[in-house]
């Protein structure tokens, strides 16, 4: 994974509620083999609405998705979060996550940056009345601001996930430092407990 | 620094559609698969159910999946193969879902294996790839939120009523951050089915997963299936697995409790499953809603599914009928629709879809001679698969189409863009099916 250390550029402003993971891309889009070439497919269906906000020019070149609570929700699909980078977003801001979706953004580089409803709202506002508005997400140093609203919040993300960001960090290779405790586990499950058999 | 906790995996499920990245991650930094005799692979996302040929990119989805199988040393239950389905209703069926077990798939129903007191999630492509390499799984530790359902449910409410009834008490986040369990006397009445059913639908409220505490009627449906302990060792693993019931005065971190006898059949009126109302009651008006981000979603929901506040939700007629899916394609599912149905004929101009969960499911149907009462009365009679499910095979509503679905998500364009969804219970899909609007067994003559 490349390092995050540091995202700052423009908004795109989404105020809706519960955006689910069909609206971000449908599953008509998900037959690809590989984990790129899935920007076309970053809500479709309503951005077959001309009025749909991205679709305005203003926000051509956001890097910052702002939306609403519950942003993710529904299927686990990791090609949510690989069309919003392959549509040049690097991060989503908004007051709260579904929990699969902010894993699946977090092992894509995509930074998942949780605010209280009133900032997000407030945001929200200002980035629809000024599409030049400047957001920066520092990862290092764990902030969230937006000078030209006031906004300089800490962002929710432990100090593990924030070093494997800022790393670039391989997370299989994170875990497989516990190698040896994994295989001690391993050895001491029982016996009886299902295995579906080799096939090779 | 501390890190989350890592947990081993006992039971990794795999289907075609997130999981070829993964496989492909694995050769790009030769990595092999830890443990493939705790992997298991289906196909039934992209797959046709009828003879329908998938298309080009399905078609190179599904070759890929075998191909990765073959290399990585997986078994593949492929298209064809009598153990085919979809990938939660096999695993339960084979007795490979055990009470005590982690069980991780790279698809957001995973919660439904919680119902035998599994620890079961959704994870997306990254971390597949994480537990193909490992057999582990990096997780935080949840919040505990204890959803009790006491008493008896009423005539004509079913499981997936009693999770649609929970879904709209507590909203689409109302789970988020936590494992439930599901409790209460109303709970541990229902069948393993029931409460797959149940737990199924956790994700809909956001939760990270769903369970409930296994007990006797979970043992006595694991055993004799084919991957169930035998002999001595069926002794040792009830042994455990009593041991893993939580206590009854047992505190969790959020506590909701519902009385059964309040629960009524639900169909759902919006674009998500907290959007529904008692099959006896009217599509809410969207200013009745206090809070302004629900308004909003009720008024776009509305426009979407072009409702009007107000319309009796028996009034609502449909163009579509679909029973399937992870949610309710079990043969417990087929049987009551079947009950519905059987002796009657589906309305003229409602085009209508049995899809059995997975093959074998199909083959007891067929023998119990279900497929005939269906038939008769005018239902497609498919092969296994999600199906109308998810709108990503040829199973799809076309745009304006209107349907009473027994799946478990009625998000826009969910089974195809701009179809309108309505989730039910499958009774309440067969009745509605013979009356050509919403209506419950009881309401037909
Ligand atoms: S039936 Fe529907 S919800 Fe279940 S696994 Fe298939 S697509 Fe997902």
């Amino acid at each position: 994974m490349d390092k995050v250390t540091r995202i700052s550029g423009r908004a795109l402003p989404l105020d809706r509620a519960d955006v689910d993971t069909d609206q971000i891309i449908p599953a008509s889009y998900l037959k690809r083999l590989e984990r790129t070439g899935y920007g076309d497919g970053l809500f479709a269906a309503w951005r077959k609405d001309p009025t749909f906000v991205l679709n305005d020019p203003r926000y051509a070149g956001a890097v910052v998705l702002v939306a609403g609570p519950n942003f993710g929700c529904g299927s686990s699909r990791e090609h949510a979060a690989w069309a919003l980078r392959d549509a040049g977003f690097r991060a989503v801001i908004a007051p709260s996550f579904a929990d699969i979706f902010r894993t699946n953004a977090l092992r894509t580089g995509l930074v998942p940056a949780r605010l209280e409803r009133a900032q997000v709202d407030r945001l929200l506002a200002a980035v629809a009345a000024d599409a030049g508005t400047e957001i920066e997400i520092d990862v290092v140093a764990a902030r969230v601001r937006v000078p030209s609203v006031g906004i300089d919040a800490p962002l929710d993300l432990d100090e593990f996930t924030r070093w494997r960001l800022t790393e670039g960090l391989d997370d299989i290779g994170l875990t497989l430092r516990h190698e040896a405790d994994i295989a001690a586990y391993e050895a001491r499950r029982p016996a009886w407990m299902p295995q579906v058999g080799r096939t090779t | 620094m501390a890190e989350p906790d890592v947990l081993y995996v006992d039971l990794h499920l795999v289907h075609e559609v997130t999981s070829p990245q993964a496989f492909d991650g694995l050769r790009v930094s030769g990595r092999a698969v830890r443990r493939p005799d705790l992997t298991l692979a289906t196909m039934d996302h992209n797959t046709p159910t009828d003879d329908r040929t998938p298309d080009d990119l399905a078609r190179k989805q599904i070759e890929a999946l075998v191909r990765n199988c073959d290399e990585f040393g997986v078994r593949l239950y492929p298209l064809g193969s009598r153990d085919q389905g979809i990938v939660h209703v096999i695993s339960p069926q084979l007795g490979l879902t055990q009470p005590g077990m982690v069980i991780v798939c790279g698809d957001s129903h995973t919660s439904t294996h919680g119902a035998f007191g599994a620890i079961a999630f959704g994870i997306g492509t990254s971390e597949v790839e994480h537990v193909l390499a490992t057999q582990t799984i990096a997780q935080a530790r949840p919040a505990t939120m204890a959803i009790t359902v006491d008493g008896d449910l009423p005539a004509e409410v079913s499981a997936k009523d009693v999770i649609l009834g929970i879904i709209a008490r507590i909203g689409v986040g109302g789970g988020a951050g936590a494992i439930v369990e599901y409790r209460g006397s109303a709970i541990r009445a229902l069948s393993m089915e029931g409460r797959m059913t149940v737990c199924n639908m956790s994700i809909e409220a956001g939760a990270r997963a769903g369970m409930v505490a296994p007990d006797d009627t979970t043992f006595a449906y694991v055993e004799g299936r084919p991957f169930a302990p035998k002999g001595a060792d069926w002794q040792r693993a009830l042994d455990e697995w009593r041991s893993l019931a939580g206590d009854d005065d047992a505190t969790f971190d959020r506590e909701v409790r519902i009385d059964a006898a309040e629960l009524r059949p639900y169909v759902t009126w919006g674009t998500n499953p907290a959007q529904s109302a008692p099959i006896d009651g009217v599509v809410p008006d969207p200013d009745a809603f206090d809070e302004p981000s629900k308004r909003e979603a009720a008024r776009r929901a509305l426009a979407y599914q072009a409702l009007r506040p107000g319309t009796r939700v028996r009034d609502i007629g449909v163009d579509a009928v679909f029973i399937g899916s992870c949610t309710n394609a079990r043969i417990e599912d087929l049987r009551a629709a079947a009950g519905v149905v059987a002796g009657r004929r589906v309305r003229s101009g409602v085009r209508a879809l049995v899809v059995p969960g997975s093959a074998r499911v199909k083959e007891q149907a067929e023998r119990e001679g279900l497929d005939r009462v269906f038939r008769e009365a005018g239902f497609e009679w498919r092969n296994a698969g999600c199906s109308m499910c998810l709108g990503m095979n040829p199973d799809v509503l076309r745009p304006g189409e209107r349907c009473a679905s027994t799946s478990n998500r009625n998000f826009e364009g969910r089974q195809g863009p701009g179809g309108r969804t309505h989730l039910v219970s499958p009774v309440v899909a067969a009745a509605t099916a013979v009356k050509g609007s919403f209506a419950l067994p009881s309401d037909l003559a």
